[in-house]
C-alpha cells in the first residue's frame, strides 16, 4: 500500500563518473558522453562483463532500452543502463561493430530482457548478437529480406509472407517425448489478445508448458516515419498513435521532453500545469479502459463493467475533447507548450471537469462493488499470474506491472518532469504480484491522477489572466548541432516510455528509437503463466494491459 | 404485402392485446398467442414478397459484426458499441468473436505485411454474403503510414470493402453513418464495388520463379500459402 512515506526514502549513493570509469576500467575504449549520460565505447566481446559489474558493483539494475543504428562506417548497440532505486542515475554504454561483420556479444545472460531488444536491432538494423538464445527476428515475418533501419534498405523490393507460421493447433505437439501436450494458436485475430497478438502455446491438458508471443501484427514502421518527420512539427501526430488507449498526451509528452531537452527549450508553468493535468486525464481514460476490457477477459462481462468503464471514458474524452479538439488523437502538445489555452468559457471548463471528479469516488467505489470485492474475480485473479519483483526487474517492466510486484518505481516522482514535483500525490505500489494487485495499482492509480488533476484545475483557476503563457519561443525549424544523442523517458499510462533521438545538424532525426513499456511487460509474460491453467493466461495477457500498437510500434 | 398501409380496422384496435390479457386473467379459451401481425393475416398466414428482397431486408436489419480490433480506430469502435452510442439500436450491436458467425466485418486500423494474409484468411472464414466496412484513413490508403516499408496501402488491395469511413480516426457518429449506409445497401441488394485486388494468398509454387522466389525457395514449402507484396507497383 501506498503509505505517504515514499517521498522520503533515500536514494542510494550517486555513483560519480569518475568511479565508473574505474568500474569499467581500461575495458572503455573511449568516452561517447550522451546529454543525458555519460557513455562509455567498449569492446564488442566486453559487453557481458562490462554490463554485469556495472550491475553488480554499481547497481545498474534497469536495462531500459537498447538502441541499435548504423552509421556510415560501423553499426553501433547503445545500452541504456538506470536504476529501479533511482532512474536519474543513468549510463550508456556503446558498442560498435564493423559493417562488414556486425558481430556483437548478446547481453542476454545479465539482463533478461536484452532478449527482445537484440531480436528487435536485429530484425531492422541486422546486427547479430553472438550468443543469443534464440536468433530470430521479433517484428517482421520470417521470411523478410533486409533490415529496413539499415541505411541501405530498398523499401521497392518485393516480399513474401507465408501463412504457414501458424501451426495447425489440431495436429499432436509432442513438445517433451514423454508427455502428450497440444498446440494451441491464440490470436491473432482473438478477442482476448485486445488487438492483434499471436502467442503460440504448448499446452499439456489444461496446463501452460510453454508460451511465445509472436509479435509485429501491427508494426507500422513508427521509428521510420518519425525519422521522415521534421522535429516541430511533423513528428508529434505520431506519439498519438503508440498507445492510442486515450493515453495520446503522455506519449506526446514523452516526445516533447525528450525534443525539447534535446533543443534547450523551456516550458512556461502555466503550460506545465496543463500538460499534467491533460496527461492525468488520459491516464484515467486509459486505465477505465484497461479495467473494462479486463472484466471482459476475466468473466465476459460485455454488459455492466465494460459499459460502465466505456460510460466514465466517454465523459473523460468529451474533456478532452473540449480541450484538445479531437476524442483520441490529440496532437495538443506542441514543443515549448501546448496548441492553446483551455477553451472559453473557461469557467464552464473547469466545471465540467471538477464535476466529473466529483462523482469519481462513488464510481471508484461502485467498480469495488462490482469487481474488486466479486468473489469470482478474487478467485479468479488472486495469485494467479505471479511476477516475482526480481523477475520483472529483469525483464524491464515498469508502470503498474512493476509498482503491483511492489516495486516503487515511478518516473513522474523519482525523475520529475511537467508539475509533479510540486503537486501532492502518492505512488501506489502492491505486494501481491499477482493479476489482482495489478488491477488495484491501476484502481488507485486513478484516484491519484484525480488528486493531481484537482490541484491543477486550482492552480489554473487562480492563474493571472496577463500570465497565462502556453508556448515558449521555439525557432520555426528546430535543428538541434549535430552528433546530439539523448535518451529521455516519461511515465506513460503502462511505464517508461522512453525516447532516444540522435541528430545530424538537419531538422529530422538521424535515429529515432522508441522505448515501449508494453514489449518489455509482455516479455514476462512467460515467466508469469508458466505451469499455470490457459484461463490464467487469459488473465495474466489481461493484467498486463498491452497496447499492441505500443508493443509493435 | 399487398400495401405498406395496415387497415385501418386493424391498426386503430386495442383489441388483441385486451384480447390476450383477458383471456390470461379470464376465463376461456386461451389466445394468448394472438397477434396484430397474426390479425391482419386473418386465416391465411401467408405475405407474398419477391423472396430475395425479403432476404435482403432481413440481412440488412440483422447484421451480426466480427470482434475485430486491429490498432487505434477499434477503441472508437469499441466506443461505438458501447454505451452513448449504442450501435445496437440498428440491429447491429452483437459482436460476434467467430468468423464463422460473422456477416459484417469492421476493418478498423493499419494492416501491415505480417497481419495481411491473417486478415485474409478471417474474411475467407465468413461466411456468405459477408461485407466489410473500412474504418479510418489506414484502411483506405495506409493513412498516416503511406509510407511505412511494412504497410499495406489500404485493406482493399486485400479483401473488397463495402462501405469506407473515413477519418483518423472517424468519430463514432462517422462510423454509425458507414453502418447505415451499408444497412440501406443490403437492403437495396447492392453487392461490392468493384474493386482493384493486388494481394491474393497463393501456393509458394504457383508463384513466378523470379530472384526472390529463388532465394527462398529453401525456406518456404511448395504448397504453402503465401502472399507477395510488390511495394513498387502500390500506390
Ligand atoms: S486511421 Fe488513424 S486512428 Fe485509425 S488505425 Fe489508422 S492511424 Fe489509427
Amino acid at each position: 500500500m501506498s503509505t505517504g512515506l515514499e517521498r522520503q526514502r533515500q536514494p542510494p549513493v550517486e555513483v560519480t563518473e569518475e568511479e565508473l570509469a574505474a568500474v569499467i576500467g581500461d575495458r572503455a575504449l573511449a568516452r561517447d558522453d550522451h546529454l543525458n549520460a555519460p557513455g562509455f565505447v567498449v569492446r564488442p566481446d566486453d559487453v557481458q562483463d562490462v554490463l554485469s559489474d556495472l550491475k553488480e558493483q554499481a547497481g545498474f539494475d534497469h536495462l531500459s532500452c537498447l538502441t541499435a543504428q548504423q552509421y556510415e562506417d560501423r553499426y553501433e548497440s547503445i545500452y541504456h543502463l538506470k536504476k529501479y532505486a533511482d532512474p536519474t542515475q543513468e549510463v550508456s554504454v556503446v558498442v560498435p561493430t564493423s559493417i562488414d561483420d556486425p558481430v556483437s556479444q548478446s547481453a542476454e545472460p545479465v539482463f533478461r530482457t536484452a532478449d527482445w531488444h537484440e531480436r528487435e536491432a536485429f530484425d531492422l538494423v541486422g546486427i547479430d548478437y553472438e550468443g543469443h538464445p534464440d536468433p530470430r527476428r521479433i517484428l517482421l515475418p520470417e521470411t523478410w529480406q533486409g533490415h529496413p533501419l539499415s541505411l541501405d534498405y530498398d523499401q521497392e523490393k518485393p516480399q513474401i509472407v507465408t501463412l504457414t507460421e501458424h501451426a495447425n493447433p489440431i495436429q499432436p505437439d509432442h513438445h517433451k517425448d514423454e508427455s502428450d501436450t497440444m498446440f494451441l494458436n491464440v490470436g491473432p485475430h482473438h478477442p482476448a489478445t485486445h488487438g492483434v497478438l499471436h502467442v503460440k502455446t504448448v499446452l499439456d491438458g489444461e496446463t501452460i508448458v510453454d508460451v511465445d508471443p509472436d509479435i509485429g501484427y501491427l508494426h507500422r514502421c513508427e521509428e521510420q516515419m518519425c525519422q521522415q518527420g521534421t522535429y516541430r512539427h511533423q513528428i508529434m501526430p505520431y506519439p498519438d498513435r503508440w498507445d492510442y488507449v486515450s493515453a495520446g498526451l503522455l506519449n506526446e509528452w514523452a516526445y516533447a521532453r525528450t525534443a525539447e531537452d534535446l533543443a534547450d527549450i523551456e516550458v512556461p508553468e502555466y503550460a506545465q500545469i496543463i500538460r499534467t493535468m491533460s496527461a492525468e486525464l488520459c491516464r484515467i481514460a486509459s486505465h477505465m479502459l484497461a479495467l473494462g476490457t479486463f472484466c471482459l477477459d476475466v468473466y465476459g462481462d460485455f454488459t455492466a463493467i465494460f459499459q460502465y468503464a466505456f460510460r466514465d471514458r466517454e465523459v473523460v474524452q468529451d474533456i478532452l475533447e473540449d480541450l484538445t479538439g479531437q476524442r483520441l488523437m490529440f496532437n495538443y502538445f506542441r514543443l515549448g507548450g501546448v496548441a492553446w489555452d483551455l477553451p472559453e468559457p473557461r469557467d464552464e471548463f473547469i466545471e465540467k471537469t471538477r464535476d466529473f471528479l466529483d462523482e469519481l469516488p462513488a464510481k471508484v467505489d461502485e467498480y469495488n462493488d462490482l469487481v474488486t470485492s466479486n468473489e469470482i474475480f478474487q478467485v479468479r485473479t488472486i495469485d494467479t499470474g505471479i511476477l516475482e519483483p526480481e523477475v520483472a526487474k529483469d525483464y524491464g517492466c515498469t508502470g503498474p506491472v512493476a509498482r503491483g510486484s511492489g516495486i516503487d518505481y515511478d518516473l513522474r516522482r523519482d525523475d520529475p518532469y511537467g508539475y509533479y514535483d510540486e503537486l501532492d500525490w502518492d505512488v501506489i505500489t502492491m505486494d501481491g504480484c499477482d493479476n489482482y494487485s495489478r488491477v488495484l495499482v491501476r484502481m488507485q492509480e486513478v484516484e491519484e491522477s484525480a488528486k493531481i488533476i484537482e490541484q491543477c484545475l486550482d492552480l489554473l483557476e487562480d492563474w493571472p489572466e496577463d500570465e497565462r503563457e502556453i508556448q515558449a519561443n521555439v525557432p520555426r525549424t528546430l535543428k538541434p548541432d549535430a552528433d546530439t544523442e539523448i535518451y529521455r523517458a516519461v511515465e506513460g499510462a503502462k511505464g517508461e516510455l522512453g525516447i532516444y533521438i540522435r541528430s545530424d545538424g538537419t531538422d529530422k532525426p538521424a535515429r529515432f528509437k522508441i522505448r515501449s513499456p508494453c514489449f518489455h511487460n509482455l516479455s514476462a509474460l512467460e515467466e508469469m503463466v508458466q505451469d499455470e491453467y490457459i484461463p490464467d493466461l487469459i488473465a495474466s495477457l489481461g493484467s498486463l494491459d498491452i497496447v499492441l500498437g505500443e508493443v509493435d510500434r | 404485402m399487398s400495401s405498406n398501409n395496415p387497415k385501418q380496422s386493424i391498426h386503430d384496435s386495442t383489441a388483441p392485446s385486451t384480447d390476450t390479457r383477458d383471456s390470461r386473467i379470464g376465463e376461456g379459451p386461451d389466445d394468448r398467442f394472438n397477434s396484430k401481425l397474426r390479425e391482419a393475416f386473418g386465416s391465411s398466414p401467408f405475405i407474398l414478397t419477391k423472396f430475395d428482397k425479403f432476404m435482403n431486408w432481413v440481412r440488412g436489419n440483422s447484421m451480426f459484426m466480427l470482434q475485430f480490433g486491429i490498432a487505434c480506430c477499434s477503441i472508437e469502435m469499441i466506443h461505438t458499441y458501447a454505451i452513448k452510442h449504442d450501435i445496437d439500436r440498428y440491429g447491429a450491436g452483437v459482436p460476434r468473436a467467430s468468423p464463422r458467425q460473422a456477416d459484417v466485418m469492421i476493418v478498423p486500423g493499419t494492416i501491415v505485411s505480417k497481419f495481411g494474409p491473417r486478415m485474409k484468411r478471417v474474411y475467407d472464414q465468413m461466411p456468405e454474403p459477408k461485407f466489410v466496412v473500412g474504418m479510418g484513413s489506414c484502411t483506405i490508403s495506409g493513412g498516416p503510414f503511406q509510407e511505412g516499408y511494412n504497410v499495406v496501402k489500404g485493406a482493399e488491395e486485400i479483401i473488397p470493402i463495402d462501405i469506407h469511413v473515413p477519418g483518423c480516426p472517424p468519430r463514432p457518429e462517422a462510423l454509425i453513418y458507414g453502418v447505415l449506409k451499408l444497412q440501406e445497401r443490403i437492403q437495396n441488394g447492392e453487392s461490392s464495388p468493384v474493386v482493384v485486388k493486388p494481394y491474393e494468398l497463393e501456393q509458394f509454387g504457383d508463384l513466378e520463379r523470379d530472384e526472390l522466389v529463388q532465394k527462398l525457395a529453401d525456406d518456404i514449402d511448395e504448397d504453402d500459402l503465401v502472399m507477395r507484396y510488390n511495394w513498387a507497383d502500390s500506390p
